[in-house]
C-alpha cells in the first residue's frame, strides 16, 4: 500500500481531465500502484482505451501505430519500465512522434527497496539520452501545471516529453512486517 | 538453403497484398519489409528498419485507431519471438481488423542465418492460440495463403494469426524508404490527417 500525500483535489483526476482535453484515445500502461487511480479512471472512460501491456516497450510501438492511424496516446509506466523501452524509444525520433509518457518514480525519497535505486537514479538521464524532454512534478499542487505543459509540448510541438511524478508526490511504498 | 516444399516468401506477400483494398501493411525489421516493398510501394505500407519486436504492437495501435480498415502485420519469426508478449496484449484487446502473419524460415536471415527457436520446439501458432487469438493457423500452401488474404478483409472477425513456413533462401533486397517520418506521415495522409 502507498502512503499518499493528502490533497483536496486528486491529482490523478486532474491528469485525466488534461488527457481528455487533449483528445488522448489510447492509454497503454503497465500496472503500477502510483498510476492505479488514473488507470481505473481510463478503464471506465468511454473516450479512452486503457491497454494493459506485458512490457513497457510495447507501449512505445503501440503509440507509433496509433499516431499513424490518427490517434493520440500516452504511456503510463514506472521508472523501472523506462529501462525496458530504450531501443524502442528510437521510434520516437525516427517517426517524430508526439510522444508523452507519465512516469511514476521509485528509487528515491524514502525508498525501502535497494533494487529500485539503480534504475530510479538513472531514469531522467536515460530519457534525456533518448532525446526526450523531462519535466518533474513533486507536489500535488503542481501536477496539473506540469502535465498540462508536457501534453502541450508533446502534442502541439511534437516534442517528446516525459513527466516524472516523483516519489515524494506519490508516497514511498510502505512495507510492513 | 532452399527446399522445394516450402513457400516462396515473395509469392506469399505478393498474394497477401494483391487485392489489399484499403489495408495497411506493417512489416517487421528485416526481410519482411523488403518483401512488402517488393510487392509494390503503397501509401499504407509501414516499413520497419528498427524497433525489433514492435511490429505487432504498431499494428495493434493502428488497428485500434482505424477499426474499419484491415491491418496486416507481416513479420519474421525472429522479430515475432522478440515481441511474443504482444500476442498476449492482442489477445486481450481483440481488435477485429488485425491480422498477423509470420514468415517463418526458422532463422535470423538478416544476421547470417542463425537458427531461431521456431526450428526447435517453439510453436508460434500454439502461442498465439494460448494468448486468446482463436483464429490461429499454420499455412503451408498457396491456397491457404489466398484464403488468409481474403479473410483479412473481414474486419468483423479478427484478430487472426498465421504462420507460414517459408523457404530460407536469401533473396535480393528490395529497399523501401528508410525515412520514418515520411513513412508515418504518408500513412496519416492516406486517412485524411494533415501535418501539424
Amino acid at each position: 500500500m502507498h502512503a499518499r500525500a493528502e490533497t483536496a483535489a486528486s491529482w490523478p483526476e486532474e491528469i485525466f481531465s488534461i488527457l481528455q482535453r487533449f483528445e488522448v484515445r489510447q492509454v497503454p500502461y503497465v500496472p503500477d500502484a502510483g498510476h492505479s487511480e488514473l488507470i481505473e479512471r481510463v478503464l471506465s472512460s468511454s473516450s479512452m482505451r486503457g491497454i494493459a501491456l506485458t512490457t513497457e516497450e510495447e507501449g512505445v510501438a503501440l503509440l507509433a501505430g496509433a499516431w499513424a492511424g490518427g490517434q493520440r496516446g500516452v504511456l503510463l509506466m514506472q521508472s523501472s519500465g523506462v529501462g525496458n523501452c530504450i531501443n524502442m524509444l528510437s521510434l520516437v525520433q525516427i517517426f517524430r512522434l508526439p510522444f508523452l509518457t507519465l512516469v511514476t518514480m521509485r528509487g528515491e525519497w524514502g525508498e525501502f527497496n535497494p533494487w529500485q535505486v539503480p534504475m530510479g537514479s538513472n531514469t531522467q538521464g536515460i530519457l534525456e539520452l533518448a532525446g526526450i524532454k523531462v519535466l518533474r512534478a513533486s507536489h500535488p499542487d503542481e501536477v496539473r501545471e506540469v502535465v498540462e505543459a508536457g501534453a502541450a509540448q508533446a502534442y502541439n510541438a511534437c516534442t517528446p516529453t516525459a513527466v516524472l511524478l516523483s516519489q515524494r508526490l506519490i508516497g514511498a511504498k510502505v512495507f510492513t512486517k | 538453403m532452399s527446399k522445394a516444399n516450402l513457400l516462396d516468401r515473395r509469392a506469399v506477400v505478393s498474394e497477401l497484398l494483391r487485392d489489399r483494398k484499403g489495408a495497411f501493411a506493417v512489416g517487421g525489421l528485416g526481410a519482411s519489409t523488403y518483401d512488402i516493398a517488393a510487392a509494390g510501394d503503397h501509401d499504407r505500407n509501414f516499413y520497419l528498419w528498427g524497433g525489433m519486436g514492435g511490429a505487432v504492437m504498431i499494428g495493434l495501435g493502428l488497428a485500434l485507431a482505424q477499426p474499419t480498415l484491415p491491418v496486416v502485420v507481416i513479420t519474421g519469426d525472429g522479430e515475432m519471438l522478440m515481441g511474443m508478449g504482444s500476442l498476449a496484449t492482442v489477445g486481450l484487446q481483440r481488435p477485429k481488423n488485425l491480422s498477423i502473419i509470420v514468415l517463418d524460415n526458422e532463422a535470423y536471415g538478416e544476421t547470417g542465418g542463425q537458427s531461431s527457436h521456431t526450428g526447435g520446439p517453439a510453436d508460434l501458432v500454439g502461442v498465439a492460440k494460448a494468448c486468446g487469438i482463436g483464429d490461429s493457423r499454420s499455412i503451408s500452401t498457396m491456397a491457404e495463403v489466398e484464403a488468409f488474404a481474403s479473410s483479412l478483409q473481414d474486419v468483423t472477425a479478427g484478430p487472426r494469426f498465421a504462420s507460414a513456413k517459408i523457404d530460407g533462401a536469401n533473396l535480393e533486397r528490395v529497399l523501401s524508404s528508410r525515412d520514418g517520418t515520411y513513412i508515418v506521415n504518408r500513412i496519416r495522409g492516406s486517412v485524411g490527417h494533415t501535418p501539424i
